[in-house]
Protein backbone atom coordinates (compact mmCIF):
# COMPACT_ATOMS: atom_id res chain seq x y z
CA UNK A 1 0.00 0.00 0.00
CA UNK A 2 2.76 2.44 0.99
CA UNK A 3 4.82 1.20 -1.96
CA UNK A 4 1.95 1.95 -4.34
CA UNK A 5 1.51 5.45 -2.83
CA UNK A 6 5.22 6.08 -3.28
CA UNK A 7 5.18 4.70 -6.81
CA UNK A 8 2.29 6.73 -8.14
CA UNK A 9 3.40 9.93 -6.38
CA UNK A 10 6.91 9.86 -7.81
CA UNK A 11 5.85 8.44 -11.18
CA UNK A 12 3.50 11.42 -11.68
CA UNK A 13 6.14 13.80 -10.36
CA UNK A 14 8.59 12.45 -12.92
CA UNK A 15 6.36 13.68 -15.74
CA UNK A 16 6.15 17.27 -14.48
CA UNK A 17 9.61 17.62 -12.99
CA UNK A 18 10.62 20.86 -14.69
CA UNK A 19 13.21 23.33 -13.55
CA UNK A 20 15.27 21.50 -11.00
CA UNK A 21 14.60 19.60 -7.84
CA UNK A 22 13.55 22.37 -5.49
CA UNK A 23 10.46 23.09 -7.59
CA UNK A 24 9.26 19.57 -6.82
CA UNK A 25 9.21 20.06 -3.03
CA UNK A 26 5.58 21.27 -2.92
CA UNK A 27 4.46 18.07 -4.69
CA UNK A 28 6.46 15.83 -2.35
CA UNK A 29 5.24 17.82 0.67
CA UNK A 30 1.59 17.51 -0.39
CA UNK A 31 1.93 13.71 -0.75
CA UNK A 32 4.00 13.28 2.44
CA UNK A 33 1.39 15.13 4.49
CA UNK A 34 -1.55 13.39 2.79
CA UNK A 35 -0.19 9.86 3.29
CA UNK A 36 1.46 10.58 6.64
CA UNK A 37 4.98 9.63 5.47
CA UNK A 38 6.60 12.44 7.45
CA UNK A 39 6.17 15.98 8.77
CA UNK A 40 7.28 19.01 6.77
CA UNK A 41 10.10 19.54 9.28
CA UNK A 42 11.34 15.97 8.69
CA UNK A 43 11.04 16.54 4.95
CA UNK A 44 13.36 19.56 5.33
CA UNK A 45 15.96 17.16 6.80
CA UNK A 46 15.53 14.81 3.83
CA UNK A 47 15.97 17.66 1.34
CA UNK A 48 19.11 18.70 3.26
CA UNK A 49 20.58 15.20 2.96
CA UNK A 50 19.55 15.14 -0.72
CA UNK A 51 21.45 18.40 -1.20
CA UNK A 52 24.56 17.00 0.45
CA UNK A 53 24.73 14.04 -1.95
CA UNK A 54 25.67 14.05 -5.61
CA UNK A 55 22.78 13.43 -7.98
CA UNK A 56 19.52 15.23 -8.70
CA UNK A 57 17.77 16.80 -5.69
CA UNK A 58 14.31 15.50 -6.68
CA UNK A 59 15.46 11.90 -7.19
CA UNK A 60 17.58 11.98 -4.03
CA UNK A 61 14.66 13.35 -2.03
CA UNK A 62 12.37 10.68 -3.48
CA UNK A 63 14.83 7.94 -2.48
CA UNK A 64 15.11 9.30 1.07
CA UNK A 65 11.37 9.77 1.50
CA UNK A 66 10.86 6.24 0.15
CA UNK A 67 13.44 4.82 2.54
CA UNK A 68 11.93 6.66 5.49
CA UNK A 69 8.39 5.49 4.63
CA UNK A 70 9.09 1.85 3.70
CA UNK A 71 12.78 0.93 4.05
CA UNK A 72 15.01 -0.28 1.21
CA UNK A 73 12.05 -1.45 -0.90
CA UNK A 74 10.55 2.03 -0.54
CA UNK A 75 13.81 3.62 -1.69
CA UNK A 76 14.01 1.33 -4.74
CA UNK A 77 10.32 1.86 -5.60
CA UNK A 78 10.65 5.66 -5.42
CA UNK A 79 13.84 5.66 -7.50
CA UNK A 80 12.30 3.48 -10.22
CA UNK A 81 9.10 5.56 -10.18
CA UNK A 82 10.87 8.88 -10.66
CA UNK A 83 13.29 7.53 -13.31
CA UNK A 84 10.72 5.73 -15.50
CA UNK A 85 9.13 8.93 -16.88
CA UNK A 86 12.58 10.25 -17.86
CA UNK A 87 13.41 7.14 -19.88
CA UNK A 88 9.94 7.08 -21.48
CA UNK A 89 9.98 10.79 -22.41
CA UNK A 90 13.58 10.79 -23.60
CA UNK A 91 12.97 7.75 -25.81
CA UNK A 92 9.84 9.32 -27.32
CA UNK A 93 11.46 12.71 -27.86
CA UNK A 94 14.67 11.21 -29.22
CA UNK A 95 12.71 9.06 -31.67
CA UNK A 96 10.23 11.64 -32.93
CA UNK A 97 10.89 15.32 -32.33
CA UNK A 98 14.59 15.91 -32.44
CA UNK A 99 14.41 19.71 -32.27
CA UNK A 100 11.91 19.94 -29.42
CA UNK A 101 13.39 23.07 -27.85
CA UNK A 102 13.10 24.98 -31.14
CA UNK A 103 9.42 24.15 -31.39
CA UNK A 104 7.26 27.25 -30.92
CA UNK A 105 4.46 25.46 -29.01
CA UNK A 106 7.01 24.11 -26.58
CA UNK A 107 8.59 27.56 -26.28
CA UNK A 108 5.26 29.22 -25.50
CA UNK A 109 4.53 26.50 -22.95
CA UNK A 110 7.82 27.26 -21.22
CA UNK A 111 6.95 30.97 -21.27
CA UNK A 112 4.34 30.14 -18.59
CA UNK A 113 6.04 27.12 -17.09
CA UNK A 114 9.28 28.83 -16.07
CA UNK A 115 7.61 31.55 -13.97
CA UNK A 116 5.46 28.86 -12.37
CA UNK A 117 8.56 26.85 -11.53
CA UNK A 118 9.80 29.99 -9.78
CA UNK A 119 6.47 30.14 -7.85
CA UNK A 120 6.90 26.50 -6.83
CA UNK A 121 10.38 27.19 -5.45
CA UNK A 122 9.19 30.32 -3.58
CA UNK A 123 6.24 28.31 -2.21
CA UNK A 124 8.64 25.57 -1.06
CA UNK A 125 10.69 28.19 0.81
CA UNK A 126 7.54 29.60 2.46
CA UNK A 127 6.34 26.12 3.51
CA UNK A 128 9.71 25.17 4.95
CA UNK A 129 10.05 28.53 6.74
CA UNK A 130 6.64 27.96 8.35
CA UNK A 131 7.52 24.41 9.40
CA UNK A 132 10.90 25.41 10.87
CA UNK A 133 9.93 28.45 12.95
CA UNK A 134 11.61 30.90 10.62
CA UNK A 135 8.33 32.63 9.77
CA UNK A 136 7.47 33.73 13.33
CA UNK A 137 9.96 36.07 14.88
CA UNK A 138 10.27 36.85 18.58
CA UNK A 139 13.27 38.35 20.31
CA UNK A 140 14.51 35.07 21.78
CA UNK A 141 18.07 33.81 21.27
CA UNK A 142 16.71 30.94 19.17
CA UNK A 143 14.77 33.18 16.82
CA UNK A 144 17.58 35.71 16.37
CA UNK A 145 20.23 33.02 15.80
CA UNK A 146 18.08 31.25 13.19
CA UNK A 147 17.56 34.51 11.32
CA UNK A 148 21.32 35.16 11.43
CA UNK A 149 22.11 31.68 10.08
CA UNK A 150 19.59 32.26 7.30
CA UNK A 151 21.13 35.63 6.39
CA UNK A 152 24.71 34.39 6.52
CA UNK A 153 23.87 31.29 4.44
CA UNK A 154 22.26 33.48 1.79
CA UNK A 155 25.28 35.81 1.87
CA UNK A 156 27.69 32.87 1.44
CA UNK A 157 25.67 31.61 -1.54
CA UNK A 158 24.99 34.89 -3.35
CA UNK A 159 28.00 37.06 -2.55
CA UNK A 160 30.76 34.58 -1.73
CA UNK A 161 29.47 32.04 -4.28
CA UNK A 162 30.20 29.10 -2.04
CA UNK A 163 29.20 25.63 -3.07
CA UNK A 164 25.89 24.81 -1.30
CA UNK A 165 27.39 21.57 0.01
CA UNK A 166 30.03 23.50 1.98
CA UNK A 167 27.43 25.94 3.28
CA UNK A 168 25.35 23.01 4.59
CA UNK A 169 28.35 21.38 6.29
CA UNK A 170 29.51 24.63 7.92
CA UNK A 171 25.95 25.37 9.03
CA UNK A 172 25.79 21.92 10.68
CA UNK A 173 28.93 22.70 12.69
CA UNK A 174 27.46 26.08 13.72
CA UNK A 175 24.32 24.23 14.81
CA UNK A 176 26.30 21.83 16.99
CA UNK A 177 28.15 24.77 18.60
CA UNK A 178 24.98 26.79 19.23
CA UNK A 179 22.23 24.32 20.04
CA UNK A 180 23.71 21.21 21.67
CA UNK B 1 30.04 -11.25 -25.80
CA UNK B 2 28.62 -9.61 -28.93
CA UNK B 3 29.09 -6.01 -30.02
CA UNK B 4 25.77 -4.68 -28.75
CA UNK B 5 26.35 -5.89 -25.22
CA UNK B 6 29.87 -4.49 -25.22
CA UNK B 7 28.51 -1.10 -26.21
CA UNK B 8 25.77 -1.20 -23.56
CA UNK B 9 28.30 -2.14 -20.93
CA UNK B 10 30.61 0.68 -22.05
CA UNK B 11 27.71 3.15 -21.85
CA UNK B 12 26.80 1.94 -18.39
CA UNK B 13 30.39 2.10 -17.12
CA UNK B 14 31.17 5.52 -18.65
CA UNK B 15 28.20 7.14 -16.91
CA UNK B 16 28.80 5.15 -13.73
CA UNK B 17 32.20 6.85 -13.47
CA UNK B 18 30.85 10.34 -14.29
CA UNK B 19 27.86 10.15 -11.94
CA UNK B 20 29.42 10.94 -8.53
CA UNK B 21 30.56 14.39 -9.73
CA UNK B 22 26.99 15.58 -10.24
CA UNK B 23 27.01 17.62 -7.07
CA UNK B 24 24.56 20.46 -7.36
CA UNK B 25 23.38 19.60 -10.83
CA UNK B 26 23.73 17.71 -14.03
CA UNK B 27 25.58 20.55 -15.77
CA UNK B 28 28.65 19.63 -13.73
CA UNK B 29 28.84 16.53 -15.95
CA UNK B 30 29.53 18.47 -19.14
CA UNK B 31 33.35 18.66 -18.93
CA UNK B 32 33.55 14.95 -18.15
CA UNK B 33 31.14 14.06 -20.93
CA UNK B 34 33.32 16.05 -23.32
CA UNK B 35 36.33 14.02 -22.25
CA UNK B 36 34.80 10.55 -21.97
CA UNK B 37 32.12 10.58 -24.68
CA UNK B 38 33.49 13.02 -27.23
CA UNK B 39 37.27 12.62 -27.00
CA UNK B 40 37.75 9.09 -25.74
CA UNK B 41 34.82 7.09 -27.15
CA UNK B 42 34.02 9.44 -30.08
CA UNK B 43 30.32 8.60 -29.78
CA UNK B 44 29.28 12.24 -30.33
CA UNK B 45 30.90 15.54 -31.26
CA UNK B 46 30.93 18.68 -29.07
CA UNK B 47 28.03 20.22 -30.95
CA UNK B 48 25.86 17.19 -30.23
CA UNK B 49 26.62 17.54 -26.51
CA UNK B 50 25.37 21.15 -26.54
CA UNK B 51 22.25 20.01 -28.39
CA UNK B 52 21.67 17.15 -25.93
CA UNK B 53 21.87 19.49 -22.93
CA UNK B 54 19.50 22.01 -24.52
CA UNK B 55 17.05 19.20 -25.24
CA UNK B 56 17.45 17.70 -21.75
CA UNK B 57 16.18 20.91 -20.23
CA UNK B 58 12.96 20.87 -22.20
CA UNK B 59 12.08 17.36 -21.06
CA UNK B 60 10.86 16.88 -17.47
CA UNK B 61 13.35 15.26 -15.15
CA UNK B 62 16.87 15.93 -13.96
CA UNK B 63 19.25 17.30 -16.58
CA UNK B 64 21.95 14.79 -15.59
CA UNK B 65 19.65 11.80 -16.03
CA UNK B 66 18.02 13.12 -19.20
CA UNK B 67 21.29 13.96 -20.91
CA UNK B 68 22.75 10.55 -20.07
CA UNK B 69 19.60 8.91 -21.47
CA UNK B 70 19.72 11.04 -24.64
CA UNK B 71 23.35 10.17 -25.25
CA UNK B 72 22.62 6.51 -24.55
CA UNK B 73 19.72 6.66 -26.99
CA UNK B 74 21.91 8.16 -29.72
CA UNK B 75 24.50 5.43 -29.22
CA UNK B 76 22.32 2.39 -28.65
CA UNK B 77 18.59 3.12 -28.93
CA UNK B 78 16.20 2.50 -26.03
CA UNK B 79 18.51 -0.17 -24.58
CA UNK B 80 21.37 2.31 -24.73
CA UNK B 81 19.26 4.95 -22.98
CA UNK B 82 18.43 2.45 -20.25
CA UNK B 83 22.09 1.43 -19.81
CA UNK B 84 23.28 5.05 -19.57
CA UNK B 85 20.48 5.98 -17.18
CA UNK B 86 21.25 3.05 -14.89
CA UNK B 87 24.92 3.95 -15.01
CA UNK B 88 24.33 7.56 -14.05
CA UNK B 89 21.74 6.74 -11.37
CA UNK B 90 23.19 3.77 -9.48
CA UNK B 91 26.20 5.45 -7.81
CA UNK B 92 24.19 8.42 -6.55
CA UNK B 93 21.39 6.05 -5.45
CA UNK B 94 23.81 4.16 -3.21
CA UNK B 95 25.50 7.33 -1.91
CA UNK B 96 22.24 9.02 -0.94
CA UNK B 97 20.85 5.79 0.51
CA UNK B 98 24.01 5.31 2.62
CA UNK B 99 23.72 8.87 3.91
CA UNK B 100 20.02 8.34 4.65
CA UNK B 101 20.65 5.08 6.49
CA UNK B 102 23.40 6.71 8.58
CA UNK B 103 21.07 9.60 9.36
CA UNK B 104 18.32 7.31 10.61
CA UNK B 105 20.89 5.24 12.51
CA UNK B 106 22.11 8.19 14.58
CA UNK B 107 18.71 9.91 14.56
CA UNK B 108 17.90 11.25 18.02
CA UNK B 109 21.51 12.01 18.87
CA UNK B 110 21.50 15.52 20.44
CA UNK B 111 24.48 16.71 18.38
CA UNK B 112 22.90 15.58 15.11
CA UNK B 113 19.58 17.18 16.06
CA UNK B 114 21.42 20.43 16.90
CA UNK B 115 23.24 20.35 13.57
CA UNK B 116 19.96 19.91 11.72
CA UNK B 117 18.29 22.88 13.47
CA UNK B 118 20.84 25.05 11.68
CA UNK B 119 20.98 22.98 8.47
CA UNK B 120 17.21 23.25 7.97
CA UNK B 121 17.48 27.04 7.97
CA UNK B 122 20.39 26.87 5.52
CA UNK B 123 18.30 24.68 3.22
CA UNK B 124 15.64 27.40 3.19
CA UNK B 125 18.38 29.88 2.20
CA UNK B 126 19.51 27.52 -0.59
CA UNK B 127 15.91 27.28 -1.84
CA UNK B 128 15.57 31.09 -1.80
CA UNK B 129 18.85 31.27 -3.74
CA UNK B 130 17.50 28.72 -6.24
CA UNK B 131 14.36 30.85 -6.62
CA UNK B 132 16.48 33.95 -7.36
CA UNK B 133 18.58 32.06 -9.91
CA UNK B 134 15.53 30.60 -11.62
CA UNK B 135 13.76 33.97 -11.65
CA UNK B 136 16.71 35.52 -13.47
CA UNK B 137 15.94 33.54 -16.61
CA UNK B 138 12.20 32.98 -16.08
CA UNK B 139 10.99 36.51 -15.26
CA UNK B 140 11.67 39.10 -17.96
CA UNK B 141 8.39 40.90 -18.69
CA UNK B 142 5.09 41.84 -17.01
CA UNK B 143 3.32 38.62 -18.00
CA UNK B 144 5.98 36.28 -16.61
CA UNK B 145 6.10 38.36 -13.41
CA UNK B 146 2.32 38.14 -13.02
CA UNK B 147 2.30 34.38 -13.65
CA UNK B 148 4.93 33.95 -10.94
CA UNK B 149 3.02 36.11 -8.47
CA UNK B 150 -0.33 34.45 -9.20
CA UNK B 151 1.39 31.06 -9.01
CA UNK B 152 2.55 31.60 -5.42
CA UNK B 153 -0.94 32.68 -4.32
CA UNK B 154 -2.69 29.88 -6.19
CA UNK B 155 -0.39 27.23 -4.69
CA UNK B 156 -1.89 27.86 -1.25
CA UNK B 157 -5.22 26.62 -2.61
CA UNK B 158 -4.69 24.04 -5.34
CA UNK B 159 -2.61 20.91 -5.89
CA UNK B 160 0.88 21.70 -7.26
CA UNK B 161 0.28 19.29 -10.15
CA UNK B 162 -2.72 21.34 -11.29
CA UNK B 163 -0.70 24.56 -10.87
CA UNK B 164 2.02 23.22 -13.18
CA UNK B 165 -0.55 22.35 -15.87
CA UNK B 166 -2.20 25.77 -15.46
CA UNK B 167 1.20 27.44 -15.83
CA UNK B 168 1.89 25.68 -19.12
CA UNK B 169 -1.61 26.45 -20.46
CA UNK B 170 -1.38 30.10 -19.33
CA UNK B 171 1.93 30.39 -21.17
CA UNK B 172 0.45 29.07 -24.41
CA UNK B 173 -2.72 31.19 -24.14
CA UNK B 174 -0.85 34.42 -23.37
CA UNK B 175 1.59 33.93 -26.24
CA UNK B 176 -1.35 33.17 -28.56
CA UNK B 177 -3.32 36.25 -27.37
CA UNK B 178 -0.32 38.56 -27.59
CA UNK B 179 0.34 37.44 -31.16
CA UNK B 180 -3.37 37.89 -32.03
CA UNK B 181 -3.29 41.40 -30.63
CA UNK B 182 -0.26 42.18 -32.71
CA UNK B 183 2.33 42.36 -29.97
CA UNK B 184 5.76 41.07 -30.63
CA UNK B 185 6.42 38.29 -28.17
CA UNK B 186 9.83 37.61 -26.89
CA UNK B 187 9.86 34.09 -25.54
CA UNK B 188 13.21 34.16 -23.82
CA UNK B 189 15.28 36.44 -21.69
CA UNK B 190 17.70 38.18 -24.08
CA UNK B 191 20.42 38.08 -21.50
CA UNK B 192 19.71 34.46 -20.63
CA UNK B 193 22.98 32.68 -20.90
CA UNK B 194 23.32 29.10 -21.87
CA UNK B 195 23.40 27.39 -18.47
CA UNK B 196 25.95 24.98 -19.87
CA UNK B 197 28.44 27.86 -19.96
CA UNK B 198 27.26 29.52 -16.80
CA UNK B 199 28.45 27.75 -13.66
CA UNK B 200 26.31 30.09 -11.56
CA UNK B 201 23.16 28.64 -12.97
CA UNK B 202 23.69 25.03 -12.05
CA UNK B 203 24.89 25.81 -8.55
CA UNK B 204 21.61 27.57 -7.86
CA UNK B 205 19.23 25.57 -9.93
CA UNK B 206 19.91 22.42 -7.97
CA UNK B 207 18.90 20.09 -10.72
Amino acid sequence: MVLWQLFHTFFLLGFVSFGGGYAMIPLIETAATKYGWMSTEQLTNMVAIAGMSPGPIAANSAILVGYSAAGISGAVTSAVAILLPSIILVSVVASFFIKLHHHSVVESMFYGLKPLVTSLIIFAAIKFAQANNLAVFDFSFHSISLLLIFGLSLFALIKLRWNPVYVIILSGLVGIALYS
Amino acid sequence: MNGEWTKLLQLFWTFFKISPVTFGGGFAMIPLIEREIVEKRKWLDSEDVTEVFALSQSVPGAVGINSASFIGHRVGGVKGALAAMLGVSLPTFFIVLALGISYFFIHGNPKLEAAFVSIRVTIIAIIVYAAIQTARTAIFDKTTFLIMLAGVVVLFFIHPLLAILLGAVTGMISVFLKRKLGYEVQLKHDKAKDPANNPDYFMGAGI
